[in-house]
C-alpha cells in the first residue's frame, strides 16, 4: 500500500487537455453501438467546462475516457502532456489517484467508512492530505456536524457535498463531475454546483462537467454540446 | 425359535399313528417301515407289573391316556382326558439333557358348549417329564398321576390326576373298581393285516369323583373313567390315514373298547368286550363295524361326530352322540376326542378319538 | 394460469443466479447428508443391538439368577416346571474354538418362551438334530467361517445372530462348558398360567433380575452413538447456515419481483404459498441429494464404526448398510423442515413488510446494533449455562451439554469479538488504504458471520477431537508398554495341555503368569475378576493410579484387590471400601490401576483366592517372561517341541500393534466427520463469498475509481478474507483446547470411565491451520478471480446512469 504514496507524480497545477479524434463504440444485444464517433476537444488549464447533450449522447462514456476510467478505441487523451490512453493498468491508477477528482452522480462514498474518513480517504491516497485545507472545505461545505456519520446515514443532497469535499481535498489537477447534481433538488443542486464551482476554482482546477441541464451549463466558463457521439 | 416346529417335530416322532397322512412327512422317522434298533412288541409276552406301568424306552412311542366321562349333580354331562406320550429318538435312556426321550401331554375338559385344550412338551432325563411304575407317577410339568396304592398293590388302582392350563384345570380321584384288562391278544393288539401291533392294556373300571375348574365355575363332578395303555415302534401300515376309536361304558356293567384304523379299503378293525367282572372277549377282525350318521363342520372340515356301532355276533347296535360336536384337539398334530353317549341295544357313555380328517 | 406465471417469474430469479440456487442445494443436501448418514449409522448400529438383545438376552423377559452371580442347579428349573411355572433354563459362557473364544448360549428350546422369538432353528429335523446328540451350534455367517473346521460339531448359520455367539441345545452347552446340571438363568415367560404357587417359595436362592430397558451394549455405546449424533448435527447447523443466508439473500433480492406481483393482482397468501412451494421444492430435491450423499458416507463410515463399537465396546454390527424406510422419511423431512426453520425468518418479513418497502440486498444479513446486544447477551447466558454444568451436573447428557453451550456460546459471541478485533485494527491503522481494509472487513462481518461461526464450530470440532485423540494415544500408548510387560502369551488348548506346559516351562522361562478370569456380577454390574501371581512383572509394571504402599503384598495376601479406573469410578470406590466377588470372598479394594478400552468394570486378585472362590476358572492362558533376545527360540520350540499350534502363540509386539491398530480404527470415523464438517463450513464460507461478492461491486467502485487498481482491490479482498479466516482460527484455537478438556475430563469420564491427562499439540494445529487456511484460499478463489477479472463497465455501471 505504500507504493501508493511513491507512485504520485504531485502536480498541483491545472492541466491541459487535448482530446483527438476520439472514438469509443461498446457491443450491445443490438449489435455494435458507437457511442463517439470522433471527438475532438481542448480544455485550457483552469477552465470550467459542461459537456451537455442528450441522454445516450456519450457524454459519461467521454467524461470516463478523461478519467482514464476506460479505454477509447481509438484516438488521443493528452493530459498533461502525455497520451493517458497509452498508460497500463497500474500507471492509469497512479493517473487517477493523483491527478484526477471524480464526483459521480451516485456511489461516490465508500460505505464502510465514516465521513471524516471518506473526506480524507483521497487525499491520503494522493498523498497530498492537508488537515487545515481539509477542515476549510469541512466549514465551506457546512458537513461539519457530519463526520462521524456513515454514509448511509446521510441524505442524498449531504453524501454529495461529502463527495465533493473529498474531491477537492485531494487538490486534484483535473476535477470531472458526472450529473453530481442530477439527484438533487434545483436548489439544493444549485447550492452544491455553486460551492464545487468555486472551491474549484479556488484549487486552480480544471473541472469538467457533465450535464444535461442547460440552466447549470450557463454557469461555466464553456460549454461543449454533444449529439450522436460528436460535438456540434 | 419357532415353538411350532418344535411341536411339529414331537408330533411327528409321536403320534404318527394318530395322525396318519396328516403328518409333514409320513416316513419321517421310519415309523411306518423299519424299527431302527427299537424293540417290536412279541405276541405271547405277558405283562410285568408294575414294571410295565412305568416307560418303555426301547419302544419308539407309548402312551397313558386317561379319559373321563364326568357329570355334576345337576345332570350336567362333562369330559376330561388327560394324555402323557412318550416319543424317542433313540432305543435308550440317559440322565441329562441328552437323553433322547421326548414327552407330550395334552389335557382337555369339554363340556356342551365348550371344549378346553392344553398342550405341554419336555425333554426327558433332567426331571421335568416321565413316569415311574411304584409308586406310580406320570408327569409333565405340573400335571400330573399319582398313584397312591402301596407297594405291591395294584399300582393303577387309586390315582389323583391333575392338570391345570390357563383357561381350565381339574383334579380327579380315580379307584379302580375291576382289574387291569390286556387287549388283543392277552396284551398284543394288532394294527394292522400286514401285522402291525403294540402292547395295550387298559383299566375301564375307573369311579372317579372330583373337580373341575372352567372359565366361569367350578364343578364337583362324579364319573367313570378309562386308562389306555400302549407303546409299540411301528403302530400304522404305511397305507392306514387314521382312526376312529371308541371306548365304552355300557350301562349293564360291560366295557366295550373297539376300533378302526382306515385305509383305502374296508380299513382293519378291532375290539374287545369286557365283562363287567373284567374278563376280556377278542373279537376277531371284522367283528366291529361303524358307519358315520351325521358329520358335523369341525375346525374347518366335516367329520362324521355321530357314529352308528355294531358288533352283530354280539347283538350290539347302538348309534353314538358326542356331548360337543366341537371337541376338536387343537394341539400340535389336531385330532377330535370328546365324550359320547349311546343309545340303542343297550346305552352308556364313552369316550370317541378321531384321526386323520 | 396467474399461479404458474407468478411462479415463473419467482423462479427466473435462480436461472439467473445459478450459483445462489447452487450454493442453497448444495447446503441443504450436505446437511441432509451429514445428519441423515450419521442416523444410518446409529440407526444400523442400533437395530444390530437390539437383534443381538433379542437373541442374546432375551429383552422383555425376567429372569431368575443366583444373587451371587454363581450358577443355579439344574433342579430349580425342574422345581419351578413341576410347580407349573412357564420357565426355561439356560447356560452361558465362553468357549474356545482353537483361536476364536465364543459366548455359548445353552437354551432348550422345547420350553422356550414363544415372545423370545429369536434364531430360526430351522424345520422340525433341524431341531431335533440341534436337540440331539453330537449337536449343532447356530452362528454368525462371521462366525461360522472362523470356526469352521475347528469344531466336529454341525454349525447352523443364521443371519439374525449377532457375531461372536453360538447358540447351542444345553446339553451340549453343559458339555462344552463342563457344568453339568448347572444353568446361569432361568428365563421366565410372559404368559403364566394363574393360581401358580409364588417364586419366593419356590426358589427362595434365586432372586429375580427385570430386564434392563437397555441392554448392556446399548449402554456401553450410547456415548458413541451421542458422539456421532453430535457430530452429525453440528455438521446439519453448519449447512443450515448456509441455508439460512442463501434464502434470506435471495428473498431481499427478489424483493422487487414480490412487488410487481403484488401490484399485478397476486395476493400475499399465494406469494407466500408459492415461496413455501418452491421452498419445500428445493428441500425435497436437496433431500433426496442428500439421503443419497449420506447412504454414501453412512457406507464408507460404516465399516469404521463397526470396527470402533467391536474394538471399543465388543458390540458386534454388521459392516453393510441396509435402506430403511424411516431413515429415507426422515431424511427427507429433517431437510424440509431445516428449510422452513431457516427461512422462516425472510417469510415473516415478506409478510410484515410494507409492500413498497425499497430492497437492500446489500444490507441484508446487517444485524441490527439490538440484534447484535441481543446475540452477545445470548451468548454470554450460554457459557454461564455451560459452566454451571460443569460444576453442578453429572452425567453424560450434563457432558455433552457443556459441550452444546460451549459452542454455540462461543460461535454466537464470535462475530461481536472479531467486530471488536477488527475495530481495533482500524483505530491503530493511518494510512487510508489501511483503514478502508479493516473498515470494511468489519463491514463485510455481518454476511459473513454466519460462515464465520460455521468456521468456528469446525475447527474447534477439529483441533478438540483431535486433541482429545492424540492425547488419548499418548496415554494408551504409554499405558500399553506398562500393560503387555510379559514377551509372549501363550494358550493352551485344555486343561491337560495347560498342565503339561506349565511343567515344559518351568525351566525354559523367568516367569509365567497365568492369565485366569471368570465372569460375575458385582453391583449388578457384569464385570471380570483377573487371578494374578505375585512377580515382580505386576509390581514393577502395572499401571497404577492410586494404591497404598504395601498395595502388592495386600495383593499377595489374597486379602485385597485392585480395581481398574472404571469400576472405581462408577462406583465411587474408596481405598478400604469392601467387594462382594462371591458369596463367600469380600475383599478390599488397596488399589486402582488404568485399563483403557475396556467397557467393564475388572478387579484383579490373587490366582490362588480366585481358584479356591472359582474352581471352574480357566487355566489356559499365560504370560511368559523372558529375555527380549530368547523371544523367537521360545516361540519356535513352543510350536515345534511342545507342538502349540501358532495360532496360540502372540508376542508382545504383535499384540501391542493389534491393539494400536483397534485405537486407530476407533477414530477414524470421528476424524472423518471432522473432516466433513470442515468441508461443510468451507462451502459455508465460499456461497457467503459468493452472495458478497455480488454485493461488492458498490463498495469497491468509488475505491477502484480513485486509483486503486483492480488487480490490488482483488489482492486485498484475498487478505480480509485471509485475515478473517485466521482470526476464527485464533479464536477456535481456545475454544478447541476447551473443549478438548470437557472431552477428556468431563465425558470420557462419563462415558467410558477414564480421565486422560491433556496433552498439547502445537503441529497439530499447523497442520490444521494449513488445511483450513487451503480451504479458505479455495473459498475465496472463485469469488475473487471474479473480481480481478471484472470488465471496468461492470465497475462503471455502478457509478453511471448512462454511457
Amino acid at each position: 500500500m505504500e507504493s501508493y504514496i511513491c507512485d504520485i507524480v504531485v502536480i498541483l497545477a491545472a492541466i491541459v487537455i487535448a482530446l483527438r479524434n476520439l472514438r469509443k463504440s461498446y457491443e450491445t444485444a443490438e449489435g455494435r453501438l458507437e457511442v463517439l464517433r470522433g471527438i475532438n476537444l481542448d480544455l485550457g488549464a483552469g477552465e470550467s467546462v459542461a459537456l451537455i447533450g442528450e441522454s445516450g449522447s456519450g457524454k459519461s462514456t467521454l467524461l470516463h475516457l478523461v478519467a482514464c476510467l476506460d479505454r477509447p478505441d481509438s484516438g488521443e487523451i493528452v493530459v498533461g502532456g502525455r497520451d493517458i490512453s497509452k498508460l497500463n493498468d497500474r500507471e492509469r491508477a497512479a493517473y487517477r489517484r493523483a491527478e484526477v477528482g471524480l464526483v459521480f452522480q451516485q456511489f461516490n462514498l465508500i460505505p464502510s467508512l465514516d465521513v471524516a474518513a471518506n473526506l480524507a480517504f483521497h487525499a491520503k491516497l494522493a498523498g497530498r492530505h492537508d488537515s487545515a485545507w481539509e477542515n476549510e472545505l469541512v466549514e465551506r461545505l457546512e458537513i461539519g456536524a457530519l463526520l462521524t456519520r456513515y454514509p448511509e446515514q446521510l441524505s442524498t443532497g449531504q453524501q454529495q457535498r461529502v463527495a465533493i469535499g473529498r474531491t477537492l481535498a485531494a487538490r486534484p489537477g483535473l476535477v470531472l463531475a458526472d450529473e453530481p447534481t442530477g439527484n438533487l433538488d434545483e436548489a439544493n443542486g444549485d447550492a452544491v454546483l455553486e460551492l464545487m464551482l468555486s472551491l474549484s476554482k479556488g484549487t486552480g482546477s480544471t473541472l469538467l462537467l457533465v450535464t444535461h441541464s442547460q440552466r447549470l451549463a450557463d454557469r461555466l466558463d464553456r460549454q461543449v454540446h454533444l449529439r450522436s457521439g460528436k460535438i456540434e | 425359535m419357532s415353538v411350532r416346529s418344535i411341536a411339529i417335530a414331537f408330533a411327528v416322532m409321536t403320534i404318527t399313528s394318530l395322525s396318519g397322512n396328516q403328518a409333514p412327512s409320513q416316513g419321517f422317522g421310519g415309523l411306518g417301515s423299519a424299527a431302527e434298533g427299537f424293540s417290536v412288541p412279541q405276541p405271547g409276552l405277558p405283562f410285568h407289573f408294575p414294571f410295565d406301568h412305568g416307560a418303555h424306552p426301547d419302544f419308539r412311542i407309548e402312551w397313558w391316556y386317561l379319559t373321563a366321562n364326568l357329570e355334576a349333580p345337576d345332570g350336567t354331562q362333562y369330559g376330561a382326558q388327560w394324555t402323557l406320550f412318550r416319543s424317542a429318538l433313540a432305543p435308550w435312556e440317559n440322565k441329562g439333557w441328552s437323553s433322547p426321550q421326548l414327552w407330550m401331554g395334552h389335557a382337555a375338559v369339554t363340556t356342551s358348549e365348550d371344549h378346553f385344550v392344553a398342550e405341554r412338551i419336555s425333554r426327558g432325563g433332567v426331571g421335568q417329564a416321565g413316569v415311574v411304575a411304584e409308586p406310580f407317577s406320570a408327569w409333565i410339568d405340573d400335571w400330573q398321576i399319582q398313584g397312591n396304592a402301596v407297594p405291591g398293590a395294584d399300582q393303577l388302582a387309586n390315582l389323583n390326576l391333575t392338570a391345570t392350563a390357563e383357561e381350565f384345570g381339574y383334579e380327579l380321584r380315580l379307584l379302580a373298581t375291576g382289574p387291569l384288562v390286556p387287549q388283543g391278544d392277552n396284551g398284543y393288539s394288532v394294527k394292522s393285516a400286514k401285522g402291525q401291533a403294540s402292547y395295550y392294556y387298559s383299566q375301564p373300571f375307573y369311579s372317579v369323583t372330583g373337580s373341575l375348574s372352567l372359565p366361569t365355575r367350578n364343578v364337583e363332578v362324579t364319573g367313570k373313567a378309562w386308562l389306555d395303555r400302549e407303546w409299540s415302534s411301528q403302530p400304522l401300515a404305511e397305507d392306514q390315514t387314521g382312526w376312529e376309536w371308541f371306548s365304552l361304558h355300557l350301562d349293564t356293567g360291560e366295557k366295550l373298547m373297539g376300533f378302526r384304523l382306515r385305509d383305502e379299503g374296508e380299513g382293519f378293525t378291532s375290539a374287545t368286550w369286557i365283562t363287567a367282572d373284567g374278563r376280556p372277549n377278542p373279537l376277531p377282525a371284522g367283528a366291529l363295524r361303524i358307519v358315520p350318521v351325521r358329520t358335523a363342520k369341525v375346525a374347518g372340515r366335516q367329520i362324521p361326530v355321530s357314529w352308528n356301532v355294531q358288533i352283530p355276533s354280539r347283538g350290539f347296535d347302538v348309534t353314538t352322540q358326542p356331548l360337543n360336536d366341537q371337541a376338536w384337539m387343537s394341539t400340535s398334530i389336531p385330532y377330535w376326542e370328546g365324550p359320547i353317549a349311546f343309545e340303542g341295544s343297550v346305552s352308556g357313555r364313552g369316550y370317541l378319538e378321531m384321526t386323520g380328517y | 394460469m396467474m399461479m404458474w406465471t407468478a411462479a415463473t417469474a419467482l423462479l427466473s430469479h435462480w436461472r439467473r443466479r445459478p450459483l445462489q440456487l447452487g450454493a442453497l442445494l448444495s447446503g441443504l443436501a450436505l446437511a441432509t447428508a451429514l445428519w441423515s448418514g450419521v442416523q444410518a449409522i446409529n440407526a444400523e448400529a442400533r437395530a444390530s443391538y437390539a437383534r443381538a438383545a433379542a437373541v442374546l438376552d432375551q429383552d422383555e423377559l425376567v429372569n431368575l439368577v443366583s444373587p451371587n452371580g454363581r450358577s443355579i442347579p439344574q433342579a430349580a428349573f425342574v422345581r419351578l416346571r413341576r410347580a407349573g411355572w412357564n420357565v426355561s433354563p439356560v447356560l452361558e459362557g465362553h468357549y474356545r474354538f482353537g483361536a476364536t473364544r465364543l459366548r455359548m448360549i445353552g437354551i432348550e428350546p422345547l420350553t422356550m418362551p414363544v415372545e423370545t422369538n429369536t434364531v430360526d432353528l430351522g424345520n422340525a429335523g433341524d431341531l431335533l438334530s440341534f436337540i440331539s446328540p453330537p449337536g449343532t451350534l447356530v452362528v454368525s455367517p462371521g462366525t461360522a467361517e472362523k470356526i469352521r473346521g475347528q469344531t466336529d460339531l454341525a454349525l447352523r448359520v443364521s443371519d439374525q445372530m449377532p457375531d461372536g455367539v453360538a447358540f447351542a441345545d444345553i446339553g451340549l452347552a453343559q458339555r462344552l462348558l463342563k457344568r453339568d446340571g448347572e444353568l446361569s438363568r432361568i428365563v421366565i415367560a410372559g404368559d403364566q398360567r394363574p393360581g401358580l404357587e409364588p417364586l419366593g417359595m419356590l426358589v427362595p436362592e434365586l432372586s429375580v433380575r427385570e430386564t434392563n430397558a437397555q441392554s448392556d451394549v446399548e449402554h456401553l455405546t450410547e456415548s458413541f452413538h451421542l458422539n456421532l449424533t453430535a457430530f452429525g448435527f453440528l455438521a446439519f447447523v453448519v449447512g443450515l447456515l448456509i441455508v439460512y443466508s442463501t434464502i434470506g439473500l435471495a428473498f431481499e433480492q427478489r424483493r422487487p419481483t414480490f412487488r410487481t406481483l403484488r401490484s399485478l393482482g397476486v395476493s400475499l397468501k399465494v406469494l407466500a404459498v408459492l415461496l413455501i412451494a418452491e421452498l419445500v421444492l428445493f428441500a425435497l430435491a436437496a433431500g433426496a441429494v442428500g439421503v443419497a450423499i449420506g447412504y454414501l458416507i453412512a457406507s464408507l463410515l460404516l465399516p469404521g464404526v463397526a470396527a470402533t463399537l467391536e474394538g471399543l465396546y465388543g458390540a458386534s454390527v454388521p459392516g453393510t448398510l441396509s435402506l430403511r424406510p424411516e431413515w429415507w422419511v426422515s431424511g427427507f423431512a429433517i431437510a424440509v423442515a431445516g428449510t422452513l426453520v431457516s427461512s422462516a425468518q425472510s417469510l415473516l418479513r415478506l409478510m410484515r413488510v410494507p409492500l413498497l418497502a425499497v430492497a437492500q440486498p446489500q444490507t441484508w444479513g446487517r444485524s441490527s446494533e439490538a440484534g447484535r446486544r441481543f446475540q452477545v447477551l445470548a451468548a454470554a447466558a450460554l457459557l454461564s449455562l455451560s459452566g454451571a454444568l460443569l460444576l453442578w451436573a453429572d452425567g453424560l447428557e450434563a457432558g455433552f451439554g457443556v459441550l452444546g453451550c460451549l459452542l454455540l456460546g462461543a460461535s454466537l459471541l464470535l462475530p461481536a469479538v472479531l467486530s471488536g478485533f477488527l475495530t481495533l485494527m482500524q483505530r491503530m491503522s493511518s494510512g487510508a488504504l489501511v483503514t478502508w481494509f479493516w473498515a470494511d472487513a468489519r463491514q463485510q462481518l455481518p454476511g459473513l458471520s454466519f460462515a464465520l461461526m460455521a468456521l468456528l464450530l469446525a475447527l474447534a470440532a477439529n483441533i478438540g477431537v483431535g486433541t482429545m485423540v492424540e492425547s488419548f494415544r499418548l496415554t494408551f500408548v504409554g499405558w500399553l508398554d506398562q500393560r503387555l510387560a510379559a514377551e509372549l502369551y501363550v494358550a493352551a488348548r485344555n486343561g491337560d495341555e495347560a498342565d503339561r506346559l506349565r511343567a515344559w516351562l518351568a525351566t525354559k522361562v523367568e516367569s509365567v503368569l497365568p492369565i485366569s478370569s471368570v465372569d460375575v456380577e458385582i453391583r449388578g454390574q457384569p464385570m471380570q475378576v483377573f487371578g494374578v501371581v505375585d512377580d515382580p512383572t505386576y509390581r514393577e509394571h502395572w499401571p497404577l493410579i492410586v494404591g497404598i504402599p504395601d498395595v502388592w503384598d495386600r495383593v499377595a495376601s489374597g486379602e485385597g484387590v485392585l480395581v481398574n479406573e472404571q469400576l472405581w469410578r462408577r462406583e465411587r470406590l474408596r481405598i478400604g471400601d469392601k467387594l462382594d466377588l462371591a458369596s463367600d470372598w469380600e475383599a478390599t479394594v488397596v488399589g486402582v490401576y488404568s485399563d483403557y478400552g475396556n467397557p467393564k468394570g475388572q478387579v484383579m486378585a490373587a490366582i490362588n483366592a480366585l481358584i479356591s472362590h472359582y474352581p471352574q476358572v480357566s487355566r489356559l492362558r499365560y504370560g511368559l517372561r523372558v529375555q527380549p533376545d530368547q523371544v523367537a527360540d521360545l516361540r519356535s520350540s513352543l510350536s515345534d517341541e511342545f507342538g502349540l499350534p501358532p495360532d496360540n502363540i502372540v508376542d508382545q509386539a504383535a499384540l501391542k500393534e493389534q491393539s494400536r491398530r483397534i485405537f486407530d480404527r476407533t477414530f477414524l470415523v470421528t476424524g472423518a466427520l471432522n473432516i466433513f464438517t470442515l468441508g461443510v463450513a468451507a462451502l459455508a464460507m465460499f456461497s457467503s463469498l459468493l452472495t458478497l461478492s455480488e454485493m461488492r461491486l458498490p463498495q469497491l467502485a468509488p475505491v477502484w475509481a480513485m486509483g486503486v487498481t483492480r488487480r490490488d482491490l482483488a489482492l486485498l479482498e484475498l487478505l480480509r478474507t485471509l485475515v478473517l479466516w485466521l482470526a476464527t482460527f485464533a479464536a477456535a484455537l481456545p475454544l478447541g483446547l476447551a473443549l478438548a478438556w470437557v472431552l477428556l475430563a468431563v465425558v470420557n469420564v462419563e462415558a467410558f470411565g477414564w480421565r486422560l491427562p491433556m496433552h498439547i499439540f502445537p503441529y497439530e494445529w499447523v497442520r490444521l491451520g494449513l488445511v483450513a487456511l487451503a480451504a479458505g484460499v479455495i473459498s475465496v478463489f472463485i469469488p475473487l478471480r471474479r473480481l480481478a477479472g471484472l470488465a471496468p463497465s461492470e465497475l462503471l455501471k455502478v457509478l453511471a446512469n448512462e454511457r
